[in-house]
Order: C-alpha cells, then structure tokens, then sequence
C-alpha cells in the first residue's frame, strides 16, 4: 500500500495528463477532505483530552482515600488519634492529616455559606489519607479501624471515582468512532465523486483501452488527482482546526473539562497525521471505485 | 495470428453472427463487406478482443480469448493497431501527444521516439499539424491521425472500420496508399467497407482477398466484385 501511495504521489505527471482537467469533482474532494480534516481535528482533540481526564481521575482518585469519624462529641478526639495511628502503621499508606477546622469549612462553604457554626453541628472529623504506589488493603483496614476507632468509616473512592473513569474512557471512544466515521464519510463522498469523473470521462477511457492501457494505468491517472486533492485538503482543514484548538482558552481549574479540550506536549504533532490519513483513504477509496468501474466496462 | 474457429455472436436475443471460421494469416490483405448491420463491426470487434464470442472459440496470437485477462486483452492491444470510422482522440492533447500515448501507456520512453514520431507525422502528412488539437483538424486528417497512431507501436495487425467513410475519394485514396504500403511492410490488414471503389482500387494494388458477410456467415467473396 505505502509503495503504492509512493508511485502516486512521485509518479510521472505526464501520465495525468491523459484524464482532461475537471471542474466540480475537484472542489467537492478538495472541500470534503477539508471540511472532514477539520472535524477530525476536534475528535482528535476531545479523544485526547478526554483520555489525560480519564488517566488523571484514574490515578490521582485511586491514590486518595478519607476516613470519616463520626462518633459523640466526647470521642471525636481519641477516637481520631486512635484512627490515625492505624492509618499510619498500616502497609500501602504513605500519609495521613487530620483536616483542620478552616479546610472543613472550605469545603463546606459553596454549600452552606461562610457564617456556618461548626461548633454548633455534628459535623464528622475527616482524615486524608494518600496512598503509596503499592497500595493497601482496604478490607483490612476496614476491620482494625472498626477495632480501635468504631466511628471511623474508610471511603476509598471506589463507588463514585469508578463511573467518572468510565464516562470519560467511553468520551475517549467516541473521539475515536468519530474520527473513524469521518474517515468512512470520507471515503463514500471521495468514491462518489471518483466514480463521477470516471463517468465524464467514458471517451477518455475509451481511447485509452483502445490503444492498450491497462486498468492500473487508467486508475492511476484518476487516483493520483483524488490523492492529491484529499491531501491538500486534508493539510488545509487540519491546518485550520490546529489553529482554532490553539485559540481556544487555555486549561484552568475553574474552566474544569471544557478548557483543557486541546493538545499537549507532543499531542500536537498528531494532526499532522490527518492530511496523510485522509490521503491513503483517498487513495484506496479512488482506486477500489476505479477498477471497480473499469471492471464493468468491456 | 488471429483465427475464429465456429464463433458466433448474439445481441439480446438475436444471433449476429454464426458459424464464423477466419483466419488472419501474417502479411495478408482482406477486405470485409456486407450490408449495413449485418455485423462487420461486430466481427472486428471480435478480432481485438473489445467482444468474445457467445460461442466459439478465438485465438489470438496462440492465445485462446476466453482465458485471456483484462491485463492481457490490454497487451494484445497493443499488438493491434485499430482505425475506426469516428476517431476517436483525447481532445484536450495535442496531435502529437495523441501519437505518443500508445507508447506512454506502455510504459515507453516516449522523448526517445521524437524521431519516430516526426517521421510518423510526415508519412501521413500532418507535419505541419504536430501541435493541433484533434478537434482542429479534418476528416481526412483525423483518419490519417489515427492510422499514424495505430501504427506507431508498430503493430503486427492493423484493423480499419470504415477508414474512408467521411472522406472525400482523393484522401479514400491516400489513406489506401498508406495501408497498403504497410500490408507491404509485412503488416496483417483487415479492412472493414461497404465501398466496393475502394475495393476494385485496392486490387489493382496489392493481393487483397474480400470477405463478405451475407446470412450471419462469412464468405470469401468473387474476385469480380
């Protein structure tokens, strides 16, 4: 197949000649390969991102994990110590923090306010716990907590960090469907359109069948064009959708998801992959159509 | 060289041909008559492999046409040359592109037969004409045009449907000549007409044997046509 591809895109243009210029065929693939370069850019771009997020929440969820200490007002106390000094003899755990006062008010404040009374609610102690990366075992853990601390409850994330990985995984795979469905679009629209330069130039395909051209020879003339034509296209649509995701805001906490929709690093070296991308479908989309309609003509 | 052996040849439902036996022998001369319709086209189609036959069997060059593929029917081609009544050109070419393009599509160094060429191009007259579109040029030039492209891949056989049928009798004439002085070259002519002037001119010429189709056959006609 690459071999192929090179003999089209190095091959002798003076072969092209034999297939007269054409007009609309050529603007719709020029069009088609662009507007379809600059849709898999986005597809590219949210598989991308939403494959960092799906890692990101993967790892850094699985490394954290909270205990919650939950017992009358008098044994909040010990039965915090008694909690963290099982955390920290405990294999697979590489710190442990008590939150203070002012970080339970943090996170409770988009809820309920900053003038929320603490001393006057039964809020629970909560306890950070960060993993190493071997991990622990959290059935153990479970049992000795409930042993010396009864009002300590181990959350590990499990329940909740689970279907956040695996709407993201499933976000990535629609990237992925998507710039295959664009490519397969692609690929109808280019057929089409190569099978209605094939038709214009019956005459064309006549003389040459006449004077003893091969099928190969006759395809190729029309394959090369299609070829060319989708990676121009390709490079022109690509190019612009590069430009737009650079232009879009830049990732930030506040903005979450939505801003971190691009490249990073060397992810933006992967549209390049998109014009030869929509070359080779070009190309295999122009020459399965032309020997299939060369191989209907005697 | 080419031979068909019992081959006939149905349209839809009707036969065109049937019980057809020829045989092209190296350097012959033939002239194929008959009415209009009654399947000279048919038969020269057959000849070149643009049609097999429904039955029969074809042998071209040793090959037998039913086994043969669309690559080899390609490169049998080129072992025929073929003149038909409505030339057929790449119009946006020019002439002498319009020449070379036998040799292009197989595969030939095509500046290495300028040469060739300019001489090709003054055996039929048209050197003046080298960089003409065919769509400028007149009957009688296109028909000499695509004998010059027929002959350029100096072929074994050269086949002619209806090569004067929008000439004047002068360039029936010439173009004749030209035919004839391949068939003295050692090149196999089959000539498809309904015009028996030419005919009766060719005889005086050279050798030519006239075959007629009359009844879906093909007969070997009286020499006094």
């Amino acid at each position: 197949m690459l071999r192929r591809l090179r003999v089209v895109l190095l091959g002798d243009p003076r072969a092209d000649r034999v297939v007269p210029p054409t007009g609309f065929t050529a603007h719709l693939t020029l069009f088609t390969s662009g507007a379809m370069a600059f849709l898999a850019v986005f597809a590219l771009a949210l598989s991308l991102a939403t494959g960092r997020l799906a890692d990101r929440w993967g790892s850094e969820l699985a490394r954290s994990a909270t205990v919650r200490i939950s017992a009358p007002p008098g044994q909040v106390e010990a039965q915090t110590e008694a909690a963290i000094r099982v955390l920290q003899t405990t294999p697979g755990i590489g710190s442990v923090r008590a939150l203070d006062e002012a970080e339970e008010r943090a996170l409770l404040e988009p809820w309920f306010g900053s003038d929320l009374p603490l001393d006057s609610l039964p809020i629970p102690q909560l306890i950070d716990v960060i993993e190493t990366g071997d991990g622990y075992d959290s059935e153990g853990l479970r049992l000795r907590l409930k042993a010396e601390a009864p009002g300590a409850v181990l959350d590990d994330h499990t329940r909740w960090r689970a279907p956040l990985v695996r709407a993201a995984e499933r976000l990535r795979m629609l990237g992925l469907v998507s710039i295959a469905l664009i490519g397969l679009a692609t690929a109808a629209m280019i057929t089409l359109a190569a099978q209605a330069a094939l038709a214009a130039n019956a005459q064309v395909i006549r003389v040459l069948r006449l004077v003893g051209a091969r099928d190969v020879y006759i395809a190729r003339a029309f394959v090369r064009r299609f070829t060319l034509r989708a990676l121009t296209g390709g490079a022109i649509g690509a190019l612009l959708g590069t430009g737009a995701i650079a232009l879009l805001p830049r990732a930030s906490d506040e903005g979450g998801f939505l801003t971190g929709l691009g490249f990073q690093g060397w992810h933006w070296l992967w549209p390049l992959a998109i014009p030869l991308l929509a070359a080779v479908v070009a190309f295999a989309a122009t020459r399965i159509a032309a020997l299939r309609s060369l191989k209907g003509l005697m | 060289m080419i031979e068909l052996v019992d081959v006939s040849y149905s349209y839809g439902g009707g036969a065109l041909l049937s019980g057809v036996n020829l045989v092209l022998t190296p350097g012959s001369f033939y002239f194929l008559t008959g009415p209009s319709g009654a399947g000279k086209t048919t038969l020269l189609k057959l000849c070149y492999a643009d049609l097999m036959p429904t039955t029969g069997r074809i042998d071209l060059f040793g090959q037998d046409g039913h086994a043969m593929d669309r690559d080899q029917i390609a490169r049998l081609r080129r072992r025929i040359g073929v003149v038909h009544q409505d030339c057929q050109f790449l119009d946006h070419l020019p002439l002498s592109e319009n020449l070379l393009l036998p040799l292009k599509v197989a595969g030939r160094d095509t500046d290495a037969e300028a040469v060739n060429l300019a001489e090709l191009l003054d055996w039929v007259g048209l050197a003046a004409q080298t960089n003409s579109h065919p769509p400028e040029l007149s009957g009688g030039e296109r028909q000499r045009a695509a004998l010059a492209r027929a002959v350029i891949m100096d072929p074994d056989v050269i086949i002619a449907d209806e090569p004067t049928g929008n000439v004047d009798w002068d360039m029936s004439l010439r173009l004749l000549t030209l035919l004839v002085e391949l068939n003295k070259l050692g090149k196999t002519i089959l000539i498809a007409t309904h015009d028996l002037n030419l005919i009766r001119a060719a005889k005086a010429q050279v050798s030519a044997r006239v075959l007629r189709i009359r009844n879906r056959e093909v007969q070997l006609a009286a020499v006094d046509l």
